[in-house]
């Protein structure tokens, strides 16, 4: 299954855009890609989730969302969790990570910079805050699994950075 | 032995086999959970819990699947926190302590090194629901491994004072090593079925790898004749019981809790 692939009903589909990851609330659950269908039968709405990460503690948190979201709408959901195909970043649309950027979380790279960038080997990763590259590594972890942290040299603030997943 | 019984048997061995691979994260994830709020520095310890998260989530994927196929009504949890300690198949390396953050270090490093080739072949499976749990956790895995050996690196090939203890932590560990591939009846019931990865074939690139990075952190390869045994087949060292008396506690004192 590809990006192109996913189905969203169309009338569920601005319901669902509505539904924030609860960790980065700018980010809609389709912007981050962890929606893989969504169908609708009579006032019976089935929906497909993915997680991230596999112990990503949002992803009951978003299930939730989904079914409250949807019954307010006056369906009656029921949501599904899926491993395959597993989510990686290239799921994240364009929009998404401007939304990431605009919040102040550095959008994930390509794979080969990511990689570079966390090894340490080339300063890749561009500050949310001043835009500039002159960033190091602090931690390969950061607030959730999904990220690292960096730190900016130019105007020394602290940020987080969307990990890349392939 | 009739068609039927074939069948529940392979049937048996393959839960068996899923509790082979979920329990070594389960217990590892447990360690790496005692570490909440106690690692040495901020980032460690996030990153420490980080992966102690990725393996509990990996641990769900495989428990709720084994549930879904065991007879009866079993339920993750069930499995999680009922089972006796005979019944955890996990091996010994990932029941050891954090005696310091060597010891963290090092049981992380030896454990993902075997882990990473582990999912890699677990691709291969003819079960979909395996290779879907692999393909998702390999990712994660990978940045476990880079996380280990970079600490690997920087306290062997750092002051006297931190390659000492990360050589003792290796050299005291290594023992575990071996049997990480060593098979279990299930194990080969499964490999046959062409389920199961068979993890003897995993040894020579593992101890390639591993005496790698070893090298770059400029510490000994330990050469060690004699090696532990005994957790996948139930048999635990006296580490267990702590680990599951502190895991177990809430659900057997409140049967069916929920948070």
């Amino acid at each position: 299954m590809t990006k192109e692939e996913v189905h969203i009903d169309e009338v569920l589909e601005p319901i669902l855009r509505q539904v924030p990851d609860p960790e980065i609330p700018v980010l809609s659950i389709l912007d981050l890609g962890v929606v893989r269908e969504a169908r609708l039968d009579g006032k019976k709405a089935s929906v497909k989730i993915t997680p991230t990460y596999s112990g990503c503690p949002a992803m009951d948190v978003i299930g939730d969302d989904i079914v409250t979201a949807l019954k307010q709408a006056g369906f009656e959901a029921k949501v599904d969790l899926i491993l395959a195909p597993a989510w990686s970043t290239d799921w994240i649309t364009e929009t998404g990570r401007k939304a990431l950027e605009d919040y102040g979380i550095a959008p994930p790279m390509d794979a080969s910079a990511d990689k570079r960038a966390l090894l340490g080997e080339e300063k890749l990763v561009k500050c949310p805050q001043c835009k500039s590259t002159n960033t190091h590594l602090v931690s390969q972890f950061g607030s959730t699994a999904c990220k690292a942290l960096f730190k900016c040299d130019d105007c020394q603030e602290p940020f987080d950075y969307f990990k890349c997943l392939i | 032995m009739s068609s039927k019984q074939k069948d529940t048997r392979l049937h048996e061995d393959k839960i068996k086999y899923i509790y082979g691979i979920a329990d070594n994260s389960l217990i590892l994830g447990q360690r790496l959970g005692e570490l909440t709020g106690h690692g040495p520095t901020l980032e460690t310890d996030i990153a420490l819990t980080n992966i102690s998260l990725d393996l509990f989530g990996q641990v769900r994927s495989y428990f709720q699947y084994a549930a879904q196929i065991s007879s009866g009504e079993v339920t993750e949890d069930d499995l999680a926190f009922l089972r006796t300690e005979r019944e955890y198949l996990n091996v010994l390396l990932v029941e050891q302590p954090n005696t310091n953050f060597a010891y963290t270090i090092g049981r992380q490093f030896l454990f993902d090194h075997f882990h990473i080739l582990l999912m890699t072949e677990l691709q291969k499976s003819k079960d979909d629901t395996l290779v879907a749990i692999a393909k998702k956790s390999i990712k994660e895995v990978s940045y476990h491994k880079r996380f280990s050996s970079d600490w690997v690196k920087r306290l062997g090939d750092g002051t006297q004072e931190s390659k000492e203890k990360m050589q003792t932590a290796i050299n005291d560990l290594w023992r575990f090593t071996d049997e990480l591939f060593h098979t279990t009846k299930a194990d080969e019931a499964m490999i046959k079925a062409g389920i199961g990865v068979d993890v003897k074939q995993l040894k020579d690139t593992y101890y390639k790898n591993v005496s790698e990075v070893l090298e770059e952190a400029t510490l000994e390869v330990p050469n060690l004749k004699y090696f532990q045994k005994g957790g996948k087949e139930g048999i635990h060292s006296e580490q267990m019981g702590y680990i599951l008396s502190d895991m177990q506690y809430m659900q057997r004192t409140y049967p069916g809790m929920k948070w």
